[in-house]
């Protein structure tokens, strides 16, 4: 792998930057590995990557369906934070955190890592009462958080409308300073490179159509470049969990809906951190580039089409207008859709499946950016040691049946 | 935009509809008798179906009433609305 660093920069310049080679190779599946990944996301690549550098998994493939970086990784709104309400996702969403703070110097790349802080609006007493609980929450469990009054939330954003003849005026927040953002493609290659020169085999335009399964365990898949073998499959797919879950013959309780993003015109920086509103339901940060990034809920019904009902995002921009009244002339560039697999208690699947050797790591719903690396992290353990790491553990599939769900709706600091 | 007919008040945009999940899943007759993993079938489990796929919406701003829509979850296509007690007219070449 050719290291990046200042020197190398320098020295490239002089060749008019014409010397670099290939972040990674373009790999031809080989008939049979360790362990198959399915899903080249950005789940996937982290997992893989964990699995090579913790545990010495190396001869691993992934398998994408299309190009690297083309679905969720890339669809999303960037942002990461780790102010969950319960213990058990503030536990993997922490990690996850910790894991970002290092990331760009462990993958030597710049996944440009921006803790501008995130506020979360509230916008009523029950909200700021539930609000309040989840700063305590978070600091209990060693997460940042802070409640800020409205005045607070002045000072600290001084674009938000906090007058008080709002509809839902604007009646404190939570601040979480170490929460950001992370620029989205980067982590894709970021991973994808660094698993890549420890042996990994990134194999694009390779979709998994079945499981080879004898005697209630896995022997491998079958793809549209060719069967592979392999004692472990992980399924790290984010929008088609049920189906790939229907093709190995077991059922999930995922439904998969639209989740629409679209960006403004760039405008030069008026937004210097995120700011998330669940009652009026928007989000909004203001990339590098200039372009204000935003966001908000699913659409309600089934979907698989990447795209979503323009009402969806009419109510998000009224929304966006209302807390700041400036943005109202902005001219709106691109928008789009990913799919989202939202599970009962809006929280992920991670861990063993009914059938041997074959393993899940989905249902991330709307939230899954933020926790790429901790995902990969937890997963690549739980394969590799045929047991659930101890964040994972909570979140497996039997807790439909146990009745152990991990209630995040609602009380994640955004509505799914 | 999805332009929906409500089966008892006719085509109406999305905005008047709640969506409703996945039709056609009855609640087990004896539920005590079931083990976990059943219950949690009929609880949880959902079929969550790429391609035609029958659903429930609510005419929540018109007349109220729940009914049943056959959607195509890729195209967004509806090719059919029918009550709740009723069942989708086979569709005459094929799925």
């Amino acid at each position: 792998m050719q290291r990046f660093s200042a020197f190398a920069l320098l020295a490239k310049s002089l060749g008019g930057h014409q010397g670099w080679s290939r972040q990674w190779r373009s790999a031809t599946p080989k008939d049979s590995y360790d362990v198959v990944i399915v899903g080249g996301g950005g789940h996937g690549l982290a997992t893989a990557y964990y699995l090579a550098r913790n545990h010495g998994i190396t001869n691993v493939a992934v398998l994408e369906k299309g190009w690297l970086g083309g679905g969720n990784v890339a669809r999303n709104t960037t942002i990461v934070r780790s102010n969950y309400l319960w213990d058990e996702s503030a536990a993997l969403y922490e990690h996850s955190l910790k894991l970002w703070e290092d990331l760009s110097q462990d993958l030597n790349y710049n996944v440009m890592l921006s803790q501008r802080g995130v506020l979360n609006l509230a916008h009523s007493l029950q909200e700021v009462r539930d609000s309040r609980r989840r700063v305590y929450a978070n600091q209990l469990n060693g997460v940042d958080a802070k409640w800020l009054d409205r005045d607070g939330v002045k000072a600290f954003c001084p674009l938000i409308n906090t007058d008080e003849s709002l509809r839902y005026p604007v009646l404190g927040a939570t601040l979480q300073r170490r929460a950001g953002t992370a620029r989205h493609d980067a982590v894709a290659w970021g991973f994808a490179r660094a698993a890549d020169s420890r042996g990994v085999d990134i194999v694009e335009n390779c979709e998994v159509t079945g499981f080879d399964i004898q005697g209630g365990r896995v022997t491998g898949v079958q793809t549209t470049r060719g069967a592979i073998r392999a004692p472990k499959v992980a399924i790290v797919v984010a929008g088609h969990g049920s189906v790939m879950a229907e093709r190995a013959g077991f059922r999930l309780p995922l439904e998969s809906h639209p989740l629409q993003a679209l960006v403004s015109e760039p405008i030069k920086p008026v937004l210097d951190c995120v700011v998330m509103s669940n009652a009026v339901h928007v989000y909004v940060s203001q990339s590098d580039k200039g372009e204000l990034v935003i966001g908000a809920g699913i659409d309600s019904y089934n979907s698989y089409a990447q795209r979503g009902s323009l009402p969806v995002v009419t109510s998000q921009l009224g929304a966006l207008i209302a807390l700041f009244p400036m943005f109202s002339r902005l001219k709106m560039m691109r928008n789009w859709g990913g799919i989202v697999d939202v599970s009962p208690d809006a929280s992920p699947i991670i861990g063993k499946t009914p059938i041997d050797g074959l393993y899940f790591n989905g249902g991330w719903g709307t939230g899954g950016f933020k926790a790429t690396p901790g995902s990969g992290h937890i997963f690549a353990h739980t394969i590799a040691h045929a047991a659930p790491h101890p964040l994972a553990a909570p979140f497996n599939l039997d807790r439909f049946s146990t009745g152990a769900l991990v209630d995040e709706h609602g009380a994640a600091a955004v509505a799914h | 935009m999805l332009r929906i007919d409500c089966p008892h008040c006719g085509p109406r945009d999305e905005t008047e509809f709640h969506a409703g999940g996945e039709a056609h899943i009855a609640r087990p007759e004896k539920a005590a008798e079931l083990t976990d993993a059943q219950w949690a079938d009929y609880l949880f489990m959902r079929s969550n179906t790429k391609g035609w796929f029958a659903e429930r919406w609510v005419h929540a701003a018109g007349c109220r009433r729940w009914f049943n829509v056959e959607r195509h979850t890729v195209t967004h296509e509806i090719r059919s609305t029918y009550p709740m007690a009723g069942a989708p007219t086979e569709p005459e070449d094929g799925p």
